[in-house]
């Protein structure tokens, strides 16, 4: 059993691909040579900046024979259907066999196909590989059309058994395969052979080249860590960071300088950040002070001077780098402590998005909604909107232009630094999160309300200009933008009618469309509209209240079909609506995650109110457990019975049964004792309802099924008398009625 | 902080280092051109690179090209930034495969002992907007600090590079400095320290750099200059709609040439409007937009030219 050795060695592989090219490499090359009936028993893939390489253990010597018979057309067959025969087997008449059988004479032809040693598959699979290898972004060098991540100078690919090594011949746009590689570019120049995996690793290691990413991010983190704490300090972690210098050294030397005194004094964000962008340096801090002060960078390489000169550039370049920071951070407090009204001018020049105005203009919608949200979160409405009119102000500072993650950080500083409160300031860097799936959610109420009013307003604003996200195109992280608002809501259980600020923020959005295309009467209806939600918390009221009221003033706008009101009229609802839907499908994505199943969420969503997140997601927890008892199983069963039989009798009357149930109708005992038992069930219901306790106001519904089951036993529905069929129907309806208060079951599956 | 040099071939000033790289590309077989005669943002506009890099004819060129980029002028007083400055340019078609080795080469040639360094190959696309040109290929750190960028053209002017060419810039000063050891760019010696009238940077460029920080963010009228763009556009593409055979000596005289001049010269007005802060956010890309129209119009054009590869006998088919 062989074991095949490949290497794939090019100019340098940026490091952010070079982990999953070599997983790339492995998985397509190990299923090209099972496709090709090889089997092999290990494989490794590794990844250096100038290699990729693959060692696969005890790899099949040639792929079996395989012999297949086939029947072919009948002796006395047409000549024709002999000759296509004679094609699709790839063999001539005399290889063929007449064969008798019971329904007559017929050509058999045995096909084999012959077993190939392992070194032509593997050269073809090799080549199919290199030449459709998935580089996210691929390029062509010198007068060839070969396509690689940059040029692709050497291929080695050897297999080797007991008896020795062979190389595997072929040849790829002019490059042969051969048995040759090449060290460390500065420390071990020149070519040397190699016959095995073995013999490959201990002569790079020799040749100054760690093989596995794995093994040189140890190198690096334990010669880092070392090196700090033998001066007292302590290497701050990051893992990408770490990552990705370990994509760019083939022998990691790691060294460790001082950061100049005079910059000790910048945010650790802000040194942070420089370092690791620019330099892609680790910070270094002291414990007993709490500052960065020291950096790692790592070498390529070991000199004769133990890294003195290469530490004194990286120094060097570090300074140039910090004085552009200091420079920027000294700037940039000047204007904050002049209350960065310089700021908040700059950003009426800068567009946020085409159709939706300038960041100043957003700014000024968040606060307005920021305000209106305050009180529902427990937070107060001036401070609110104070919060969010400073929140991005930051964004016009040198130091956000220069580094953009820092947008927010910088923010809280600086409104530190212009005099605001610790809780104002911090909403600079809190209402952008969460950032990602598993960022933290703000909890500050001000920071909650100016973060809910910054989402809401990029959500309703895109959907104002129909730019939603299609497919896989987000490009306004609108998704995102939604599962944070959902994240933050049922984070702390808030309790908030999303219904209210989306119809809030659409309009305003809406207003600030018409503007310039409107009259301004239109406007100022608008904007009376807009007042009128906060009263009356949806649109639609709203807006009838307005129009209502100026007709009876006597002067009642226009609303013919195609009027600007009539149109924002309509269309605010629609979009609202629509959005909402948004919102639920995010959270049904969200709440996948926890366990919640699909048709759960969408019981409960259908009972009103759907924008209360948090309500929602208490009914469907509750449902979720319920269903899984006893009283659960009772509960879907008496419901579906009693719908069941209402849905036909309505169906097939055409009319529905609503109204009017009477227990002095009844006939029996069993269907007096459902009337009572329901009278019962209401009462306990409610209070259970009003509490928000879904899971007892569930059990007393599941209390029903032993009357249901009872009624139905002993009484027939469909009676000849009308009065009495017409009761018991009613009497249905009160009973669905009653336990499809937490949910609509009629959404459940199974 | 010591220079980067300590050996006795170490070179002793900004000019040297130039001359350095000069001779060394001269060796290599580089043709060594002149910088080109125009405002331009980068060494990449010469016409030695942007055309010369279409087309199937083989090319190599090395030249130095004086850049400017009105928006970092910082009136001398920045260490490293300022708004005219030296690149060092290497263009050759087709890319050789030891492209990577014959670059650490100038890198001594310059003085950068290579045993004592750590010279790095880190990812950076290229990307010309304006151009409608990109590439892959590295910024190359050495101790840290970026002191050439390294890129296989992929695309130019919209058209596919077949062959590949492999090109190096070089930013001077930055270089020179950290060749040399120097922190502040005025500081830096031009010529000889000891020859009998030595020139710092400062001697030769402070001045200007004042002038022209002062003249860029706040005196260049931006209606001239609105103006200007419009009609070096205008230019440009009425030089294109001549006819390729010329009517006064009956030859095919293709003009790819005087209608890129337009085109560079429409990038860098539009660039000087960016420095005087007249061009938003949204105009920005329309603005690079129509300048990239010209630059593929111009790259059209050459690839009909014999430079760019262009047979007589193409046009008889």
């Amino acid at each position: 059993m062989p074991d095949l050795l490949l290497e794939l060695f090019s100019e340098e592989i940026p490091a952010r691909m070079q982990t999953r090219a070599a997983d790339d490499l492995k998985r397509l090359v190990t299923d090209g040579l099972v496709e090709a009936g090889l089997t092999y028993a290990g494989a490794g893939a590794f990844s250096t900046p100038r290699r990729l390489v693959l060692a696969l253990e005890g790899l099949s010597a040639e792929s079996p024979t395989m012999r297949e018979e086939r029947r072919g057309p009948r002796i006395d067959a047409p000549e024709k259907a002999l000759e296509g025969f004679l094609r699709s087997t790839g063999l001539s008449k005399d290889q063929l066999e007449a064969r008798e059988e019971k329904k007559g004479s017929f050509w058999f032809a045995t096909i084999e196909t012959q077993g190939r040693p392992a070194a032509e598959i593997v050269a073809e699979v090799v080549t199919r590989t290199v030449r459709t290898f998935p580089w996210p972004k691929s390029m062509r060098w010198g007068a060839g059309s070969l396509r690689w991540v940059r040029p692709l100078h050497s291929i080695l690919c050897v297999l080797s058994d007991e008896n020795g090594a062979s190389t595997v011949a072929f040849d790829i746009d002019g490059i042969e395969a051969g048995n040759t590689t090449e060290g460390h570019r500065f420390m071990a120049p020149g070519r040397f052979a190699v016959n095995s995996y073995d013999d490959y690793a201990a002569k790079l290691a020799k040749a100054y080249v760690i093989l596995s990413p794995e093994e040189r991010a140890e190198k690096i983190w334990h010669d880092a860590t070392t090196m700090a704490f033998a001066a007292g300090m302590e290497v701050v972690e990051d893992r990408a960071l770490l990552a990705e210098v370990a994509g760019l050294v083939e022998w990691p030397v790691v060294l460790m300088g001082d950061i100049g005194e005079e910059f000790l004094g910048l945010p650790p964000e802000v040194l942070q950040t420089s370092m690791r962008e620019h330099q892609k340096f680790f910070s270094v801090k002291n414990p007993s002070t709490g500052r960065i002060e020291k950096f790692v960078t790592v070498a390529n390489r070991e000199t004769a001077d133990h890294g003195a000169t290469i530490l004194a550039g990286n120094q060097k370049v570090l300074a140039a780098r910090l004085s552009d920071a200091k420079f920027f951070w000294e700037n940039d407090l000047r204007i904050a402590k002049s209350g960065m009204t310089d700021w908040m001018d700059a950003l009426e020049n800068v567009t946020f998005e085409r159709r939706l105005g300038s960041q100043a203009d957003r700014i000024q919608r968040i606060a307005s909604l920021a305000r209106e949200i305050a009180p529902v979160v427990g937070a107060d409405p001036e401070d609110a909107a104070t919060a969010a009119k400073l929140a991005k102000a930051d964004l016009s500072s040198e130091m956000v232009y220069e580094f953009p993650e820092l947008q927010g950080v910088m923010g809280r500083y600086y409104a530190e630094a212009a005099g605001h409160a610790p809780d104002i300031a911090a909403v600079a860097e809190e209402h952008y999160q969460p950032l990602g799936p598993s960022d933290d959610v703000p909890s500050s109420p001000l920071s909650v309300a100016v973060a809910l009013a910054d989402k809401i307003d990029t959500l309703t604003g895109f959907w104002a200009i129909d730019e939603k996200p299609t497919g896989s195109k987000d490009p306004f992280a609108l998704r995102r933008a939604a599962l944070g608002i959902i994240r933050i809501v049922l984070t702390e259980n808030r309790r908030l009618s999303l219904d209210r600020f989306i119809d809030s923020q659409l309009l305003r959005h809406k207003i600030a469309l018409e503007r310039p295309v409107v009259g301004d009467d239109v406007i100022d209806t608008l904007e009376e509209i807009l007042d009128e939600i906060a009263e009356r918390g949806v649109f639609g009221a709203a807006f009838r209240a307005v129009t209502d009221r100026l007709k009876a003033d006597g002067n009642g706008p226009d609303l013919e079909e195609g009027s600007p009101l009539r149109t924002v009229g309509e269309m605010v609802p629609d979009l609202s609506t629509d959005l909402l839907a948004f919102f639920h499908d995010r959270l049904k994505v969200h709440l996948r995650a926890e366990g919640l199943r699909h048709d759960v969420i969408d019981a409960s969503l259908s009972k009103p109110p759907a924008d209360d997140l948090t309500l929602v997601v208490a009914r469907a927890r509750a449902l979720q457990e319920v269903i899984a008892t006893e009283d659960g199983e009772n509960l879907v069963q008496a419901y579906r019975r009693a719908a069941n039989i209402l849905t036909q009798a309505e169906e097939k009357d055409g009319v529905e049964y609503r109204f009017g149930a009477d227990p002095k109708f009844a006939e029996t005992d069993e269907e007096t004792a459902l009337f009572a038992a329901l009278d019962q069930a209401k009462a306990a219901i409610a209070p259970a309802l009003a509490a928000e306790d879904f899971t007892a106001a569930m059990g007393h519904m599941a209390g029903l099924r032993a009357p249901i089951d009872a009624f139905f036993e002993a009484v027939q529905v469909n009676t000849d008398n009308e009065i009495v069929r017409r009761n018991r129907l009613n009497l249905l309806h009160q009973i669905v009625e009653t336990c499809g208060q937490v949910a609509d079951l009629d959404k459940l599956e199974g | 902080m010591s220079a980067a040099t300590t050996k006795a071939d170490a070179p002793r000033s900004f000019q040297e280092i130039i001359l350095r790289l000069q001779t060394y590309w001269a060796s290599q077989g580089c043709a060594i051109m002149q910088p080109y005669d125009m405002e331009v943002g980068a060494g990449t506009f010469h016409p030695a690179t942007t055309l010369r890099s279409l087309g199937s004819k083989p090319w190599a060129a090395a030249y130095v090209q004086p850049s400017r980029r009105p928006t970092d002028g910082r009136y001398g007083e920045n260490p490293n930034r300022l708004q005219h400055y030296y690149q060092y340019q290497v263009l050759i078609k087709p890319s050789p495969p030891d492209l990577q080795a014959l670059y650490l080469g100038s890198l001594e040639a310059i003085g950068i002992d290579l045993a004592l360094h750590d010279v790095r190959f880190v990812e950076d696309d290229w990307e010309s907007p304006t151009l409608g040109a990109w590439g892959l290929g590295w910024e190359v750190w050495c101790d840290g600090m970026e002191v050439s960028q390294f890129t296989y053209f992929q695309q130019v002017g919209g058209h596919d590079c077949h062959p590949v060419s492999g090109e190096l810039t070089y930013g001077l000063e930055r270089l020179a400095m950290y060749v040399l050891g120097i922190d502040h760019v005025m500081d830096m010696p031009f010529n000889d320290p000891d020859a009998p009238i030595p020139l710092s940077y400062g001697d030769v460029f402070r001045q200007t750099e004042e002038e022209y920080s002062r003249f860029n963010f706040d005196v260049a009228e931006t209606a001239v200059l609105f103006r200007h763009f419009e009609d070096a556009e205008a230019e440009c593409q009425r030089i294109l709609n001549e006819p390729h055979d010329d009517p006064k000596t009956g030859k095919r005289i293709v003009l790819a040439h005087p209608a890129y001049d337009q085109c560079i010269k429409a990038s860098h007005i539009f660039n000087l409007l960016d420095a005087r802060g007249v061009i938003s956010v949204t105009e920005r890309q329309a603005y690079i937009g129509r300048v990239r129209a010209l630059a593929k119009l111009c790259a059209d054009a050459f690839v009909a030219t014999e430079a760019g590869g262009f047979r007589p006998a193409d046009s008889a088919a």
